[in-house]
């Protein structure tokens, strides 16, 4: 699992330009599923067959970063964000575009830095006319963070845990699912941090008679954090509600009673702000009875979130006796 | 000429039935139509019925304000609808309802203002609309709760630039128009959408109905292009060419289709510029999401003072839009997607 979550956690895939990151899970999950398809948005839709009703499992390839909006004379890039990030999270930190060019971010003089925005900032990505910048990079271009994942105890800290925890575990699913009682697609959505856009039209395709997926949640296990009871390394979070969904007892039921039978420690979550693919799937044709699995992670939208691996290793536990069951 | 008729005519979103009559008219004689549940013109030309087939949209709607109540003086109370800077709407001259009465939005004189009331900008909440009525029975006459406002402008050419109301989006409805009198052997089919400056609304069903291979979406943008903003803050140029997107609020091009189109704007010496801004919101966002999803391209005509009474573009934009759109069909005809 470790070996696994660097290895996602590592590769580059912002909304909307996901071909790396894809490559990365096509090659995990070649072997291992009956049927690979990618559709119009770039979703993969990975079918693992059954023969009951048709499940499907979600978890989103894309990440949070930035798309570059111009390009001085001097060869500095001003930017946009792709996703929720905070112009403060930016200070000092390093982007890195899918050709490997690295950046960094800097700011116009200001007399109060409250006053920071993203339209005062800038990357600097060492050109020094607007030619030399435009031989590296093209409006339109997007960054991530420039992070390594780095195992610290039991814990992972990387960008993009958002939502390559949940990739992970997908993947783990499929390579050691043996005979599943539903028919299961593993689909790796795009564009979930821009607006759950991967999911609708997946679930669409799909027309599944159920769905789960599988993300990350906020914690409240910091110091003076806000009030959340989900914490790390405690188990997998049972999604009971975010603002996209109010998860279906059908599937909350199957998720806890599964953890229960099989003494899988689990959590309960309400996240208060925030949504997941879950919030489009269940609203796809005449509706999905539909839940999430959520993977406890610290710090989340920054180069530094972190979760834990056990976690992730719970969640497959359980996610592997809900179909084999 | 179209672009007058079209830009004068009464469209707020939820009430685009003029807009909606003189595109029936424009087109009758070239593709086939019909007005869906919404309220969208849905049409189809078939040429010789070569794949793929395109959608072209356009949305009909424009922004305006929505009479709440009738005061016992006579005076509107309104809400906007769409997005209006409120800070823009004191004493313009709008025209209301179905019997197109005339009426100015109000407010307290500089001589009446205390020194702290002329430091703020008056909200929409503040303002009222007087159509000269002695009072509430006397407005009622011709004025019902509901009915809908429209800035009072007129089309006029202003220099090298036109100026006009609603040049969101009836240029992409102009630019459709001039498209489907052209002959193509692939299939055309399209919308002219209701309700995209309240949601993009008409397009999400449109799209579900006509399952396109690839979707053209034509818009009116935004263009910054002035005194006290820096280049960077531009978003578009007025006089550059139509404006490629690659990512608003609702939306992320894919790259591939993005270098397609400048690829054959300049294989045709089309000037065009790429939208330098990722704000805003189009059509294009509930199109590229319907059903399996739909290969989105999104093209606009920049214009100036957006959402206003008086917007201003080029014409000669607006002639380079068209020509790219069928250079780019003629590509899609040849070389599929």
């Amino acid at each position: 699992m470790k070996e696994l979550v660097k290895k996602l956690t590592e590769a580059f895939g912002p909304s909307g330009e996901e071909n790396k990151i894809r490559e990365v899970i096509l090659d995990e999950i070649k072997d291992y599923a009956d049927e690979v398809r990618m559709d119009v948005l770039g979703n993969i839709i990975a079918r693992k067959k059954g023969a009951g009703e048709k499940l499907m499992l979600a978890a989103h390839m894309d990440e949070v970063g930035v798309i570059v909006t111009n390009i001085d004379d001097k060869g500095f890039l001003r930017f946009s964000n792709i996703g929720g990030i905070s112009p403060f999270t930016l200070i000092g930190e390093r982007v890195v575009f899918e050709n490997g060019t690295v950046g960094v971010f800097g700011m116009e003089k200001m007399d109060d830095i409250k006053d920071l925005k993203f339209n005062k900032m800038f990357i600097d990505i060492g050109a020094r006319t607007k030619e030399e910048a435009q031989k590296k990079v093209r409006i339109g271009d997007k960054a991530v963070y420039y992070r390594n994942c780095d195992i610290i105890g039991d814990y992972v800290t990387a960008k993009a845990l958002d939502d390559r925890a949940g990739c992970a575990v997908l993947i783990k699913v499929l390579q050691n699912v043996k005979s599943p009682r539903f028919d299961t697609y593993f689909v790796f959505t795009v564009q979930e941090k821009v607006g759950l856009r991967g999911a609708k039209t997946s679930a669409f395709g799909i027309g599944p008679d159920l769905a789960i997926a599988v993300d990350v949640t906020k914690t409240g296990d910091t110091p003076e954090s806000e009030k959340m009871a989900v914490e790390l390394g405690k188990g997998p979070a049972v999604k009971i509600m975010d603002r996209s969904v109010i998860c279906h007892p059908k599937i909350k039921e199957m998720l806890i009673d599964s953890a229960e039978k099989n003494n899988i420690p689990y959590q309960l979550e309400v996240l208060e702000m925030g949504g997941t693919d879950t919030g489009a799937i269940h609203l796809t044709k005449d509706g999905v009875p539909s839940g999430c699995l959520s993977i406890p992670t610290r710090y989340i939208h920054t180069p530094s979130e972190m979760a834990s691996i056990d976690d992730m290793e719970k969640a497959v536990e359980l996610l592997l006796y809900v179909l084999e069951k | 000429m179209l672009l007058k008729e079209l830009t004068e005519a009464f469209g707020v979103s939820g009430a685009e039935h003029e807009v909606r009559n003189i595109l029936k008219r424009e087109i009758e004689n070239c593709a086939e139509f019909r007005t869906d549940a919404l309220g969208n013109l849905i049409f189809e030309k078939p040429g010789k019925g070569k794949k793929p087939k395109v959608m072209l949209a356009a949305h009909m709607d424009e922004v305006g304000l929505m009479i709440t109540s009738i005061g016992k003086n006579g005076w509107l109370k309104f809400d906007t609808v769409g997005g209006i800077d409120d800070r823009i709407l004191v004493s313009k001259t709008v025209v209301i309802g179905p019997n197109k009465v005339k009426g100015v939005i109000g407010a307290k004189a500089i001589h009446l203002q205390e020194p702290k009331e002329r430091e703020i900008a008056l909200k929409s909440k503040n303002l009222y609309i007087d159509i000269g009525a002695k009072d509430k029975e006397d407005a009622e006459k011709v004025v019902k709760i509901g009915d809908y406002a429209v800035f009072d402008s007129k089309y006029e050419v202003m220099g090298d630039l036109i100026k006009a109301k609603a040049l969101d989006d009836r240029v992409g409805c102009y630019i459709i128009t001039e498209i489907l009198k052209k002959n193509y052997d692939l299939t055309l089919c399209g919308a002219f959408t209701v309700q995209e400056e309240i949601g993009a609304r008409g397009a999400t069903v449109a799209a579900y109905t006509l399952e396109p291979d690839i979707a053209i979406v034509l818009e009116g943008t935004f263009a910054a292009d002035v005194p006290d903003t820096k280049e960077e803050g531009y978003s578009t140029t007025v006089g550059r060419g139509p404006a490629i997107t690659l990512m608003d609020k609702t939306f992320i091009a894919d790259r591939r289709l993005v270098d397609r189109v400048l690829q054959v704007a300049e294989q045709n010496k089309i000037e065009c510029q790429l939208r330098r801004t990722a704000f805003g919101g189009t059509d294009g966002g509930k199109i590229h999401i319907a059903k399996e999803g739909i290969p989105t391209i999104v093209i606009s005509v920049p214009c100036r003072y957006i959402h206003s009474p008086a917007s201003l573009t080029s014409l000669g934009d607006i002639q380079n839009t068209i020509a790219l759109v069928d250079a780019l069909i003629k590509d899609f005809q040849e070389r599929g997607i």
